[in-house]
């Protein structure tokens, strides 16, 4: 197998299907002495009930605290002894993990990651010692203004109870009612190998690869693996929808301003991002970056994104402000919302970006961490093997009249929520 | 990624590193200059990332504007950051699109305009950027900090700068500072990537070889005095939560000592990242005596490369309920444990092994090969990190043990404490 195409495709992205149901994706790199694995399970955030905010984060956090096989000594001294590293964390979706160390101690890592992933004993102790760490780590957040900002506006635009209306890590009033006994049925339900994925990258050959993994987590089984539930409906907003968060002793605030857009798998998924680059990312952050930074000097940065991945996660705008300044920054940013939801791009526009988005796609795949993520959300998303081969068409396809459709589904006249945070009026 | 650099340094003094790298479509051109915070005076402090931000802004050729537009619609990545020793800029591109990195850089370095209306909007952004770290308590604590370990020496000061500096400087004085350190004898050139060598050289004489030299600024020359005891700092500002960080002042990058202090690092907190990959820090021993005996919600150190000694860093924060004295207590005997007693041969080959494995990690990409060159090239050569592995390897227990004695030796600290004043605290 040969790597000489630097745009991972189906002739060198070996795909194999475990007879559990694990899907494993190789591609070969010989050019550094590193191999990265890259995989993610349905188990994230959407499991939980809101009262346990938190419990597949804190599950997925703790994988690696003990298992039958190795207590937490053995598992760290074992990683960290090799210069490897391996990391969980669930998102709403799904638990993500990654792991790296050098191509000879693959073997290793993959053993490491099916002990973790199958026989976790969530130690009481090592439990209770990372709850600590964790709320020690909310209660900074409650005075980071960024993140309120951003807790802030899930809130306001997602109806309440929706899953993306909180935040997957959980919070100060969740959190220590979360049991281990609760870590451990969550593990028990929800991991297995169906919807698991695992992609591998580096300098091992991708058939030993694939055979490694089958070796530790091949025979794994869970009958009781449920179905992922479906997303409740969301409706879309009518009017503004604002909270203002006081964070006493700041000298900035944070400003997030946006509304439900589409998903990954949404047809205008391609034409949204296109159009948000106009908006928020092209050159120096686009057209927000131009009135907002460059002209009126107003904030450090302002952009926009579109988060969509398997639901219709938020298009939205940020930015950093003079607390003196967030009225103007907001208006500033609605104008330019507003006009990009109601006046088209120009050819030039549209050709400047199409040119940006072609041009990136191998930067995104300079190191092996970037060249498992793209397999990886190939696989994850249905896209099919030869997506990254067939994107420049895709993207060169799209039409002054697509963006402007697009933008003008999700950004209605009026309508978005806006948290902003910082000092309180009476300290600014 | 084994390949050989190619070294110029052209009639004009640009020191050029060239290293070809052909299983990648990519090339990342960079290109530093030897100044940073360090050159800096009072009141002028942030200086240099100021003229930084102005370096976006446009030439008679690429105006403001215009430059990012050209740029992006390549599809290129490029930034720019201001460090305490240099400031660097840099384009990653696809291959075959990289001559407009190289014209736009030969561009910037003489003729960025610096037009007093975009100086005066971009102060705003930048007061902003200001106000924006000191958001976060660790900004304080480590402004403190760094204040207090350097009297003398211009590392003194933050690279963003101070408010009353910021708030006062003029046009006048950020193109004098660009005119007085921006000339190609004192600047770096790096690219890594897919490109013939020779070819690569002659575009880069076409382009840059022309510049004239400039007379060099002159040297820093405020080194700073021995410390001869402890120094301790206090920030009381709003949160909830206490941060400890104890900085001791550590050697050069280019002093073979630094490779002692680095194994140390690794084994007290865990081995720094050097791009493209990190390594856990969970047997390490500040690990295991500040977070599993449930003292410390995280613990850091920092141990940066740098052209004048600077600091060896131990940051700790505070686990809600737990104290500052509790926390430096088991720091401190930790601390005092490494200069009284070797550390075993399996923590020195763990280090080394760790060491490795992130040299491997960095190489996968060209930028960080890129930015690794041309950050070892400005504080010793850019065979500093081609060597890396081999000099850590070369360490060892005695001389960690030595390096502990003589650099954690407590007159050499400051330490620094932030204690959250809860009035007020955020609902």
């Amino acid at each position: 197998m040969t790597t000489a195409n630097p745009i991972p495709g189906p002739d060198d992205v070996l795909r194999r299907v475990l007879p559990n149901g694990i899907v494993v994706l190789a591609r070969e790199n010989f050019a550094a002495q590193s191999v990265v694995i890259s995989g993610s399970l349905p188990a994230g955030a959407l499991f939980e009930a809101p009262q346990q905010a938190g419990l597949a984060s804190f599950t997925a956090s703790t994988l690696l605290y003990g298992t039958h096989n190795r207590d937490f000594e053995t598992l760290h001294e074992t990683l960290e002894s090799l210069g490897a590293d391996l990391d969980f964390d669930a998102g709403v979706h799904a638990c993500a993990f990654g792991g790296k160390s050098l191509a000879e101690d693959l073997p290793t890592l993959l053993d490491l990651l099916g002990d973790a992933l199958r026989f976790p004993t969530f130690p009481s102790d090592h439990v209770e010692r990372y709850r600590g760490q964790l709320l020690t780590g909310l209660q900074i957040r409650m005075h980071d203004t960024r993140y309120r900002a951003g807790q802030a506006f899930r809130a306001l635009a997602y109806p309440a109870g929706h899953p993306y209306a909180r935040s997957a890590d959980g919070t100060l009033d969740t959190v220590p009612d979360l049991t281990r006994d609760m870590l451990a049925a969550f593990h028990a339900h929800h991991f297995g190998p169906r919807g698991l994925i695992i992609a591998i990258v580096g300098a091992v050959p991708a058939e030993e690869a694939i055979e490694t993994v089958e070796k530790a987590l091949g025979d794994w089984t869970n009958p009781a693996q449920p179905e992922e539930p479906p997303l409740p409906p969301i409706t879309p907003l009518k009017g503004v929808r604002r909270e203002d968060v006081a964070v006493p002793g700041k000298t900035q605030s944070d400003i997030v301003l946006g509304v439900p857009g589409p998903s990954r798998r949404d047809p205008d998924f391609h034409a949204a991002r296109l159009v948000n680059s106009v908006l928020g990312l092209f050159g120096m952050m686009g057209r927000l970056g131009e009135t907002v930074r460059e002209e009126q000097g107003l904030a450090y940065y302002s952009y926009s994104v579109v988060e969509g991945e398997s639901g219709p996660g938020p298009w939205r705008v940020s930015a950093g402000v003079n607390p003196a300044n967030v009225e103007r920054a907001v208006e500033s940013i609605v104008h330019e919302v507003e006009r990009i939801a109601s006046e088209p791009v120009s050819a030039e526009d549209l050709a400047d970006n199409q040119s940006n988005f072609t041009g990136q796609l191998p930067l995104q795949l300079e190191n092996n961490e970037g060249v498992a993520t793209a397999i990886l959300r190939m696989e994850r998303f249905e896209l099919g093997l030869d997506y990254l081969r067939t994107y420049a068409g895709m993207i060169n396809a799209l039409t002054v009249e697509d963006l402007l459709r697009a933008a003008e589904t999700y950004w209605k006249p009026g309508a978005y929520a806006l948290a902003v945070a910082g000092p309180d009026s009476a300290e600014a | 990624m084994t390949s050989t650099v190619h070294k110029h340094i052209l009639d004009n003094g640009l020191t050029v590193l060239l290293k070809p790298v052909y299983n990648t479509p990519i090339i990342n051109w960079r290109v530093l200059y030897r100044v940073g915070s360090r050159n800096e005076r009072t009141g002028q402090t942030g200086i240099s990332h100021w003229v930084e931000h102005m370096m976006f802004k446009g030439t008679p050729t690429w105006p403001g504007g215009v430059l990012d537009q050209v740029i992006s619609r390549e599809g290129a990545h490029w930034n720019a950051h201001t460090f305490i020793d240099f400031t660097a800029y840099y384009e990653t591109m696809p291959a075959d699109r990289i001559d407009l990195a190289l014209q736009i850089e030969a561009d910037r370095m003489t003729n960025a305009l610096f037009e007093e209306e975009e100086v005066a909007s971009e102060r705003t952004v930048i007061i902003s950027e200001r106000q924006g770290n000191e958001n976060s308590p660790t900004f304080w604590l480590g402004e403190e900090v760094t204040g207090a370990a350097f009297r003398v020496h211009p590392y003194h000061h933050e690279i963003i700068g101070d408010m009353a500096d910021l708030e006062t400087m003029t046009r006048d004085d950020l193109y004098g500072h660009y005119r007085r350190y921006y000339m190609p004898n004192n600047a770096i050139a790096v690219a890594v990537g897919n490109f013939d060598p020779d070819r690569m050289l002659a575009r880069i004489i076409e382009l840059y070889g022309d510049i004239p030299t400039g007379e060099l600024p002159p040297p820093v020359l405020r080194p700073e005095p021995e410390q001869r005891g402890e120094r301790r700092v206090e920030v009381r500002r709003a949160g909830q939560t206490s941060f400890l960080k104890i900085a001791y002042k550590a050697p050069r990058a280019a002093d073979p000592d630094w490779f002692k202090l680095a194994v140390l690092e690794s084994v007290l907190a865990g081995p720094s990242g050097m791009g493209g990959g990190s390594v856990g820090n969970k047997t390490s021993r500040l690990y295991r005596e500040l977070i599993l005996t449930g003292l410390a919600a995280g613990i850091s150190c920092s141990l940066v490369p740098t052209v004048d000694p600077y600091l060896m860093e131990f940051n700790v924060v505070v686990r809600e309920g737990r104290t500052l004295e509790e926390a430096q207590a088991v720091l401190d005997a930790q601390l005092e444990r490494v200069r009284n007693e070797d550390i075993s041969e399996a923590e020195l080959h763990k280090a080394i092994k760790q060491a490795r494995a992130l040299f491997a990690y960095s190489t996968e990409s060209v930028s960080d090969q890129s930015f690794w060159m041309a950050f070892c090239e400005n504080f010793d050569s850019y065979t500093w990190f081609e060597n890396y592995v081999a000099n850590l390897s070369a360490v060892t227990v005695a001389d960690v043990r030595a390096a502990a004695e003589q650099y954690l030796d407590p007159r050499r600290r400051t330490v620094g404490w932030y204690i959250p004043e809860n009035e007020g605290a955020a609902q």
